[in-house]
C-alpha cells in the first residue's frame, strides 16, 4: 500500500512535471520577442509572424534557401520601433539542431563585426546584432544609423535572449 | 561610352525610342539601324542625392531622374520625354520591388517622381497601378495600399491575384501570373532595386519579374538560371515590361537579396534602359566593382555569377545584349 501511494504520487510529480514543461515550452517558443516598454525604449510595433520551413520564401524569397540548408524548422518575425524613431526587425530563427544555428552566424562573421556576450555566441555591427542560443538564431536589424543603434539594440537582444 | 551632348545630338536626327504611340516610334528607329544595333543605357547619377541626415532628397531624385530620361530619349522637356515612352490612355503599371525590406527596397522618392511625370505627360492617376507582391512588400517600399479608381492605385497580387491557368517557356513550367500584368497593365515600367543575391549572383530588372509569378521560389534551382531568362521570354513579361528605370540610389553589394546594412552602399545612380539584359549587364559590373573596391571576390569567384544574364542574350531567348561592345552606356 505504502508502495502503490508512493508510485501514484512519483507519477502525479512526473504528469505534473511534463505539463509544466511543456506548458513553458510552447510559451517560449511561441513568444521570445518582448512587449512594448518591457525594454526602455522599445515598442513592438507589428503582430508577430510565424513561417514554416516551406514558407519562409514569402518571407525572404531568395534568402530562404539559405536557412533551409541549415536546417531551420519555423521562423518568427515582429517589428520594433526605439523611442518611435529608429525602425528594426527581429527574426527568431528555430533550427532543428545547435549546428545549424551556429552555421548560419559563422557565415555572418565579417571583419566589421564585434564578439557580444549573448546567448552560446553573438555579433554585433553598427546597425545589427546576430546571436545564437540552442537551436535559436537570432538576427536583428535596424533600417538607419543612428549613434545610439547599437547599444539600443544589444538591450533589444539582450530582452529577446532573455525569453529564449 | 558617350557623353549626354553626343547623345543629344544623335537623338536630334531621330535615333529613339519607345512604345508603337511614340512620334518617334519604330520607322524613325529604324533609320538609325546603326545606333539601334547598339542598347542604350543611362546611368545618371546625383553624389549629393542622400542628405546630411541620410534621407534622400526627393527634389533632386525628380531632377536625376529628368535627367536620365532625357539623356534616354533626346527630350530635354520632360513632358515630352515621357509621351516618348508612355502610350495615352492605357494603363501603366510600375513594378516596384519591396522584397528586402524598408532598408532595402525601391525608393517611394522614386515612385512618386515616375507618377508625376507620368501624369505631366496625360496619363490619367487611374491609369497607374503600383504594383508588389503584397501589402507588405508595398509597405517595405513606403507605399501605402489605394484601389481607388480615380487615384494613382497602389496595391499587390494579394488583391488582384493571379491567373488560374500556367504559363510556361523552357525551365519556366506552369507559372501562374499575376492578374495585374496579364489583364490591367498595357505597358509595366520596372522599378527594380539593385541587390547582390544568394542565389542569382544579382537582381534587377530581369529578376524582378520574380514578383508577378505565384511561387517564384520554385524558380530558384541552378543559381535562377535559366529560370530568370525563361520567365522574361513568357509574352506577357516580353512584351509588356517595355522599360526600366532601375534603382541604384543604395544598393547591398553582398548579402542579398535581405537587407544587411553592413554591405549596404549609396551609388546614388538610376540605371535607364528598354533592354533588360543591357541593363541587367551594367549593374551587374556596378556591383562587380563595389566588391572590388572593397576587397570582395567577384561573383564568379563566390560561386555565384549572375549566368542568367549570358542566358538571356543567347540566341533562343534574344532578350537583349550582354556583349559590352554592344551597349551604348551613357553616365550622365
Amino acid at each position: 500500500m505504502n508502495y502503490q501511494l508512493k508510485l501514484k504520487w512519483a507519477i502525479a510529480a512526473i504528469v505534473i512535471v511534463a505539463v509544466a514543461a511543456s506548458t513553458g515550452c510552447k510559451k517560449k517558443a511561441s513568444d521570445p520577442f518582448p512587449a512594448t516598454n518591457a525594454i526602455a525604449g522599445w515598442q513592438k510595433t507589428s503582430e508577430t509572424r510565424v513561417f514554416a520551413a516551406k514558407d519562409l520564401w514569402q518571407y525572404i524569397d531568395g534568402d530562404a534557401e539559405h536557412y533551409i540548408s541549415a536546417g531551420v524548422v519555423t521562423t518568427s518575425t515582429s517589428d520594433y520601433k526605439y523611442h518611435g524613431q529608429l525602425e528594426a526587425t527581429v527574426d527568431v530563427y528555430t533550427m532543428g539542431d545547435q549546428a545549424g544555428a551556429r552555421k548560419i552566424l559563422d557565415g555572418e562573421q565579417n571583419n566589421d563585426a564585434k564578439t557580444i556576450q549573448l546567448g552560446d555566441a553573438g555579433v554585433a555591427l553598427a546597425q545589427s546584432i546576430i546571436f545564437r542560443k540552442g537551436t535559436a538564431l537570432v538576427r536583428i536589424v535596424a533600417y538607419e544609423s543612428a549613434p545610439d543603434a547599437q547599444q539600443a539594440l544589444v538591450a533589444l537582444a539582450s530582452g529577446v535572449e532573455a525569453k529564449l | 561610352m558617350s557623353s549626354r551632348r553626343d547623345f543629344l545630338k544623335d537623338a536630334a536626327t531621330g535615333a529613339l525610342v519607345l512604345g508603337a504611340q511614340s512620334k518617334l516610334g519604330l520607322a524613325a528607329m529604324l533609320d538609325k539601324k546603326a545606333e539601334v544595333s547598339k542598347s542604350k543605357v543611362v546611368v545618371a547619377r546625383d553624389a549629393a542625392l542622400h542628405g546630411g541626415d541620410g534621407k534622400l532628397d526627393d527634389k533632386r531624385v525628380q531632377a536625376l531622374l529628368d535627367r536620365a530620361i532625357a539623356t534616354y530619349t533626346g527630350h530635354d522637356k520632360p513632358v515630352d520625354a515621357w509621351k516618348s515612352i508612355v502610350p495615352v490612355g492605357k494603363v501603366i503599371g510600375l513594378k516596384v520591388n519591396g522584397l528586402g525590406g524598408k532598408g532595402i527596397s525601391t525608393h517611394p522618392e522614386l515612385v512618386m517622381a515616375v507618377c508625376e511625370r507620368l501624369q505631366q505627360a496625360g496619363v490619367k492617376p487611374g491609369e497607374i497601378i503600383v504594383w508588389e507582391r503584397d501589402a507588405r512588400s508595398l509597405a517595405a517600399c513606403g507605399l501605402t495600399v489605394s484601389t481607388d479608381p480615380n487615384r494613382i492605385r497602389i496595391y499587390g497580387n494579394d488583391v488582384a491575384g493571379y491567373e488560374d491557368e500556367g504559363v510556361a517557356f523552357g525551365s519556366v513550367a506552369n507559372v501562374k501570373l499575376a492578374k495585374i500584368l496579364t489583364r490591367e497593365c498595357a505597358m509595366v515600367i520596372n522599378l527594380p532595386i539593385l541587390k547582390d543575391h544568394e542565389l542569382a549572383g544579382v537582381t534587377f530588372s530581369m529578376k524582378n519579374m520574380y514578383g508577378v509569378v505565384a511561387k517564384p521560389n520554385e524558380l530558384h534551382a541552378g543559381g535562377c538560371n535559366p529560370s530568370v531568362a525563361d520567365l522574361n521570354c513568357i509574352p506577357a513579361i516580353r512584351e509588356k515590361v517595355r522599360f526600366t528605370i532601375g534603382d541604384a540610389m543604395s544598393s547591398v553589394y553582398n548579402g542579398g537579396p535581405g537587407f544587411h546594412p553592413e554591405h549596404l552602399w549609396q551609388p546614388n545612380a538610376l540605371i535607364v534602359g528598354q533592354d533588360r539584359v543591357a541593363v541587367d549587364h551594367t549593374a551587374w559590373q556596378m556591383i562587380e566593382r563595389k566588391r572590388a573596391e572593397v576587397g570582395m571576390p567577384t561573383l564568379e569567384a563566390a560561386n555565384r555569377p549572375p549566368r542568367y544574364i549570358a542566358t538571356a542574350a543567347d540566341q533562343t531567348h534574344n532578350l537583349g545584349v550582354n556583349d559590352p561592345q554592344r551597349i551604348h552606356l551613357m553616365e550622365v
